[in-house]
């Protein structure tokens, strides 16, 4: 579903290397784990993922599905299925977070040449879902973002993921700032998109997530390169030793 | 000597002359009425059209936007005002009242007037006040103080062709929004004066709409409010079309009254909305916003003055300007504290959204403060779309130009959404759409 071959990129003008030759494979119904310290470039490969036009991508290719993703544009991205949940989920005053969804979901239908879903159907869904994740109506119709806690705002961007039912969903460090109860929420709601057609690429520092969330693949990313590849073992060995013993090696 | 003079007169300038001359025997008016005109019409004269070395006026050059002024348009009849009326859409299906306005005159058999005199609100035509008026014409066309100097309020008052006199009696809270909606169904210039009285502990909701703004024109209109002790004024006003249109609104508010309005200049060509407002009566508060959307090579104006002369009011003007292409905004905003108003508490925002390289926004905030327990701030903002929002939208498949549409709608909407009712605010938002064309 994705290939990720030998991907080079710097931010911009600054021409320091932070995707240092990246390779990655995964196929559908596979989730996978990249974890590294911070710096290694994790955040990075999640943004470029989507498209975010701050980067340069100088040698390599992204293909989903087989076609190379970099030229493609972040909602048409976004149409063809792809998802990345952002750690900081940016607050958005003025547009009622369920305008918001309805927004996203039609555009992304129409892209697909899909009929536009009529606004009952549309309720159902989102009262169902909403409600899976602990998520009040009087949420939804706050401005997106605005004013949501930490955790509230991971929940929202879970929402977005369960309601655009993307092919294959990138998590930039969910975990972060959640408390433990938020956290099993978030995991439940990501396990339940688990699916047969479905990838995940989990970004993550710590470990704990991954106990909620089981990988099928555990990758360790540092100073721009995939430097050890194992399997969900990987993520406890890392909890235990720390990230020095990969640290010095990608120099 | 430092004294201006002015051997020249614009072609427009010259036409405003012969054009008052002739009108003279039409116009309405007691003879108290046509002496205040002629007094005008001389103050005007002396000055001329404003233009951009009158420091008013420095943004918004009216003498060389005016290349010839327009006959004064005639009467039209209720069929013609009525198709008029039926060609534009303003509210859509808002329950309302409605007082209508053609051609710069009042067409009772169009408006509501028994309705609303059931709701304790008497509806008059401005000329037939004007025609008993006695001394300094009742009252009617007074001009406060720190809008005396104003040219196009000079011209408004001499060659002024109709409008309408709202009186909301003490006490009466008008069930539905009342909207003054002003027509054209033949081209020539409007003057046009509507003065809204509320009364002590009235409450009403005043909608004006502009549609009377034909290229082959210019309008020129002044709104009057004198809102009485503890009374409520809601009002939003919408300012749209081609031609050149001067609007003024004098607000007179009295103690511990309540005013929240709002005025757009929506796809102007080259408008000015300039408001006037003086606090009379302490304990007052009033929102005033203004809202400019311009495109192409359009100009949008709005200029205001507040002048707090009594002490523990509160203001708070907040404007936002969303400018593409090679259209201008300009606002300018001043607060005047009178030496005696403490605790007067003034609040004044502006913020422009840039959408092209070219488009060009010019801010002149001003506080006047006399007094020395105040709270008084003012902020400007000129800015482009942010980035990082627009990647999210567009990271969740919203395409590049409709997530900027939402964007500029969400910038717009945090000002429209203190309108508080829930109907006007969804009109608004309507108009504001379809003006930007997004989708619901």
């Amino acid at each position: 579903m994705l290939e990720i071959k030998n991907l080079h990129a710097h931010v911009g003008d600054d021409e320091t290397e932070i995707l240092r030759g990246v390779n990655l494979t995964v196929k559908p119904g596979e989730v996978h784990a990249i974890m590294g310290p911070n710096g290694s470039g994790k955040s990075t490969l999640s943004y470029i993922l989507a498209g975010k036009d701050d980067y340069e991508v100088t040698e390599g290719d992204i293909l989903f599905n087989g076609e190379s993703m970099l030229e493609m544009e972040p909602d048409e991205r976004a149409a063809a299925g792809l998802f990345l949940a952002f750690q900081y989920p940016i607050e958005i005053p003025g547009v009622a977070t369920m305008t918001f969804l309805k927004t996203a979901l039609n555009a992304q239908r129409k892209a697909r040449g899909e009929d536009e879903l009529s606004t009952p159907a549309f309720m159902k869904q989102v009262k169902e879902k909403a409600a899976e994740l602990n998520i009040t109506m009087d949420m939804l119709k706050r401005p997106l973002n605005v004013g949501f806690s930490g955790g509230e705002k991971k929940r929202s961007e879970i929402l977005q993921m369960s309601l655009l039912e993307p092919k294959l969903c990138v998590m930039d460090e969910t975990d972060s700032g959640l408390d433990i109860d938020a956290l099993k929420i978030v995991a439940e709601g990501v396990n339940r998109l688990r699916s047969p057609d479905r990838a995940m690429v989990v970004i993550t520092h710590y470990q704990r997530l991954l106990d909620h969330i089981v990988p099928d693949v555990v990758h360790v990313l540092s100073r721009g390169k995939i430097v050890k590849t194992g399997g969900k073992e990987l993520a406890l060995e890392l909890e235990k030793n720390g990230y020095a013993d990969y640290v010095g090696q990608a120099a | 000597m430092n004294m201006e003079t002015r051997s020249l007169k614009t072609s427009a300038e010259t036409e405003l002359a012969s054009l008052f001359d002739g009108a003279r025997e039409q116009l309405a008016g007691s003879d108290a009425v046509i002496k205040l005109r002629e007094q005008a019409f001389s103050a005007f004269d002396e000055r001329g059209l404003p233009h951009r070395r009158v420091e008013e006026y420095k943004y918004s050059d009216v003498r060389a936007k005016l290349k010839s002024a327009s006959k004064l348009v005639a009467a039209g009849s209720n069929a013609e005002a009525k198709s008029a009326l039926e060609a534009v859409e303003t509210y859509g299906d808002l329950e309302r009242y409605r007082i209508v306005i053609n051609n710069g005159r009042l067409m009772a058999e169009l408006s509501d007037i028994e309705a609303l005199k059931g709701e304790g609100v008497t509806v008059s035509n401005l000329n037939a006040a004007l025609a008993d008026a006695q001394d300094e014409a009742d009252g009617l066309l007074n001009v406060p103080s720190i809008a005396a100097a104003d040219p196009m309020i000079m011209l408004n008052t001499a060659l002024v062709l109709g409008g309408a006199v709202v009186s909301v009696g003490e006490g009466t809270e008008v069930s539905r929004p009342i909207e003054i909606v002003y027509t054209a169904s033949t081209a020539g210039a409007r003057y046009t004066r509507c003065r809204i009285e509320l009364g002590k502990r009235a409450q009403a909701t005043i909608l004006e709409s502009f549609e009377d703004n034909t290229a082959e024109a210019e309008g020129n209109a002044v709104s009057d409010f004198v809102i009485g002790d503890e009374a409520r004024l809601t009002l939003a006003r919408v300012v749209t079309g081609e031609a050149v249109h001067v609007s003024s609104v004098l607000m007179n508010i009295g103690g511990s009254a309540e005013v929240k309005a709002i005025g757009f200049n929506m796809g102007t060509d080259f408008a000015r909305t300039q408001s006037f407002v003086t606090f009379s009566g302490e304990h007052s508060n009033a929102s005033l916003y203004g809202i400019t959307m311009v495109r192409e090579k359009q100009h949008s104006d709005h200029t205001l003055v507040v002048d707090h002369k009594v002490p523990n009011c509160e203001s708070r003007e907040r404007f936002k300007a969303v400018i593409d292409d090679f259209a201008e905004g300009v606002f300018q905003g001043k607060i005047i504290v009178r030496p005696h108003a403490q605790k007067t508490d003034g609040q004044m925002m502006t913020q422009a959204l840039l959408l092209s390289e070219d488009a060009s926004m010019s801010n002149k905030p001003e506080l006047e403060i006399f007094a020395d327990d105040v709270q008084c701030a003012h902020g400007a903002t000129s800015g482009q779309i942010d980035e990082d929002l627009l990647f999210y939208l567009r990271a969740r498949g919203i395409p590049e130009a409709q997530a900027k549409m939402l964007l500029v709608l969400a910038f717009l909407a945090e000002a429209v959404e203190e309108m508080e009712d829930e109907g006007i605010v969804s009109a608004l938002e309507g108009r504001i759409r379809n003006w930007l064309s997004v989708e619901e």
